[in-house]
């Protein structure tokens, strides 16, 4: 990849986020009225993270089965109510071990 | 400056957990070829786990300026209800420019640390931002540098590390909220259609993270309006 083409990106990549954080910080100061409007952004978080785990996750090791069997142990975690780190930890974790025997 | 410090301190949880994410970050990038400098640049100016994830896909691709933008938006356009919740709370002297230069630190763990405040100070805010902005960058440099001396095995393992802490911020809420969990699932599904189903999985998979998820949270908007009260734990 060119010097060039990186740069561009990055620049649009890091300006579009910094913009999305900081204009509605240093803009709105009033809360906003709109149901609607509330409850899409309220849902967005979850979708997106919903949406980019699954399926992608399955295929994110070098074998499905570690994949699932580290998919499993997070969700277990994550439903146990233990912290990021943990989770992430010991979904690895399960992906390592699972990968001795498959 | 006592403020300053003691966000330092609340800051140092977040900072490890992010080191070890961005440790992956770091190698992910390695492996498409980037270069130790371009992946700890893009960690440095950027610190958001999923867009950057989604990102240096896109950037591989010459000419994809539109679906960055169009993904950068959609799956990062939860800073922007964060910022405005955090807005709320945000003490009198925290205003100007420096909401222009600490609201680059919204992500979701500084959020929800800051949420825990009564009212946020901005000495606090920025104590608080700077070890996790420091752990993002130094574990991305040290997964860039360090990544190709890791074992197989290992490196494999760690391809699962973001998508734990994705699950990890998802499914106590899903537990919560059955709106959620129905948002999460439409959310889900769309995915998956999007990776089988022929003719759709040709969609580039920043649009397609973007339309998913907007579908899947409209559809919870429609059926599942907010009450006010609510928005402010997210």
């Amino acid at each position: 990849m060119s010097n060039m083409q990186f740069f561009s990106y990055l620049l649009l990549m890091a300006g579009t986020t910094y913009l999305i954080r900081v204009l509605p910080f240093a803009l709105i100061t009033k809360k906003i009225e709109n149901t609607f409007i509330r409850s899409v952004l309220y849902y967005i978080p979850y979708a997106v993270l919903a949406a980019m785990t699954l399926p992608a996750a399955v295929y994110a090791t070098r074998n499905v089965i570690s994949a699932c069997a580290g998919i499993a142990v997070a969700v277990f975690f994550a439903y146990k109510g233990k912290s990021l780190t943990f989770v992430a930890v010991a979904a690895c974790a399960a992906v390592y071990a699972v990968e001795f025997f498959v | 400056m006592r403020e300053f410090v003691r966000g330092l301190r609340a800051g140092v949880p977040i900072g490890l957990g992010y080191l070890s994410v961005s440790f992956t970050f770091g190698i992910m990038a390695y492996g498409m070829g980037y270069s130790w400098w371009q992946a700890g640049l893009i960690s440095f100016l950027t610190v958001t786990s999923a867009g950057q994830f989604s990102g240096i896909g896109t950037m591989l691709m010459p000419g994809r300026y539109i679906e960055m933008l169009v993904s950068q938006l959609t799956i990062n356009v939860r800073y922007s209800f964060m910022s405005i919740s955090l807005g709320q709370k945000a003490d009198k002297a925290f205003c100007g420019i420096y909401r222009w230069l600490l609201g680059f630190f919204v992500t979701d763990e500084i959020f929800a640390v800051a949420m825990t405040e009564k009212k946020v100070k901005r000495a606090f805010f920025a104590g608080l931002a700077m070890i996790p902005w420091i752990g993002w960058t130094a574990g991305t440099l040290l997964g860039a540098i360090l990544g190709n001396v890791l074992g197989e095995r290992l490196l494999s393992a760690l391809g699962l590390a973001i998508y734990g802490m994705f699950i990890a911020i998802v499914v106590p809420e899903m537990k919560k909220s059955r709106a959620i969990l129905l948002v999460a699932a439409i959310s889900v599904t769309l995915a998956c259609a999007f990776r089988y189903v022929p003719v759709v999985r040709e969609v580039p998979s920043g649009f397609a993270v973007s339309i998913c998820a907007v579908a899947a949270a409209v559809i919870g908007a429609i059926f599942f309006p907010v009450p006010a009260a609510e928005e402010v734990d997210s």
